[in-house]
């Protein structure tokens, strides 16, 4: 192995973190706890506008629940790349795509959750009709 | 780069096809021709696969109470219970939590000992005051009559809440363990392994804690 090989395997290794992992060689403290702070910035950035938004009427109110989740996503992301340090390095593939999985999941669980109890309760009596037809 | 047949290859590629000397290239671990990946990332690994399954599990407490919201059989709904000013504390102790169990963790990579130890005492310290916070709220809606048996909406409020809260507590005293543990055994390997795990469950806390309050609170108070 010739030394530019040597050069360009170690510049990979930096790049090349699991998630939590505080990256085994090459990093500072200081670019670590610019990784925090940017974090908590955006963050805190998000959580204050998911807060205020139904307060204010920047929004269109019908649109307000989308918009709430938009930036709920959108803070989870954060999260996951700066606090959980989240990359698309080698050594972060199997994690990134166990994380596609993961999602797949919930949102089949859950999306697959309100879609038919949605039609189950549109094609039923309400319930007190169904308690009248009962005496 | 030539392009041939349709197919792409890059020189430097030590996958392309027709190409069977891989000893010399790539040598990041996890390219399958630098040895096994470290036990670093094989245990971040794996503790991600349960934290996945735990949001999965939790996916499923979100669902029953996205069905069941409006089921308060003539109780309070969402609406009549919330107090936002309570809910935007807790977060801001979550998250402020996390902050500081990520400065733990840049003390642990530094070998600091003392910052290691205080930083774990805020992260401690702000997760009681989330947990205080979340059991005041409990305790007033069940003195009020509002408690988990009165209705399908607050039976599912509490389940969801309450699992969260749950995770909050174990991790509070798997958070006291790391701290113990450092104290007595040191920087090993091992131990930051263990606290990679620990500061993964703790972020993934307030990932989850993210989704419980737009959905629970601020979408059950607004709409």
């Amino acid at each position: 192995m010739t030394d530019t090989d040597a050069q360009n395997s170690d510049q990979e290794f930096d790049s090349d973190t699991a998630p939590g992992d505080e990256a085994p060689t090459g990093h500072t403290i200081a670019s670590g706890l610019r990784t925090y702070l940017i974090g908590l910035g955006l963050a805190v950035l998000l959580t204050v506008i998911s807060f205020a938004l139904p307060s204010t009427h920047l929004v269109w109110a019908p649109a307000v629940p989308t918009a709430l989740i938009v930036f709920a996503i959108a803070q989870m992301g954060v999260h996951l790349v700066f606090f959980l340090h989240l990359t698309t390095g080698p050594d972060n593939t199997n994690n990134a795509l166990a994380l596609a999985f993961g999602v797949l999941i919930v949102f089949l669980v859950i999306g697959g959750s309100v879609w038919i109890m949605n039609h189950l309760n549109h094609n039923m009596p309400p319930m007190n009709q169904v308690m009248a037809m009962q005496q | 780069m030539t392009i041939a047949d349709g197919t792409i290859s890059h020189p430097d590629d030590p996958y392309r096809l027709g190409h069977h000397d891989h000893a010399h290239g790539h040598h990041a671990p996890g390219h399958g021709d630098g040895g096994p990946a470290s036990k670093r990332i094989i245990v971040g690994y794996g503790f991600w696969i349960f934290l996945l399954s735990d949001i999965v599990m939790f996916s499923a407490f979100f669902a029953t109470y996205a069905v069941l919201k409006d089921a308060t059989a003539g109780g309070p709904g969402p609406r009549d219970i919330f107090d936002l000013t309570n809910v935007g504390i807790e977060t801001a102790c979550l998250l402020a939590s996390s902050f500081a169990c990520g400065l733990a963790s840049l003390a642990l990579e530094a070998r600091r000992a003392l910052w290691f130890q205080l930083a774990m005492a805020l992260t401690f310290a702000l997760g009681v005051a989330f947990l205080l916070l979340e059991l005041r709220e409990f305790a007033g809606l069940v003195a009020e009559g509002n408690g988990p048996q009165r209705s399908a909406f607050l039976t599912a409020f509490f389940s969801l809440v309450g699992c969260h809260g749950l995770h909050v507590t174990g991790g509070l005293l798997w958070l006291l363990t790391m701290m113990a543990q450092i104290f007595a055994k040191g920087f090993r390997a091992d131990m930051q392994r263990r606290f990679l795990c620990f500061a993964l469950f703790w972020h993934a806390l307030d990932i989850i804690w993210v989704g419980l309050f737009t959905v629970v609170y601020l979408l059950g108070a607004g709409t």
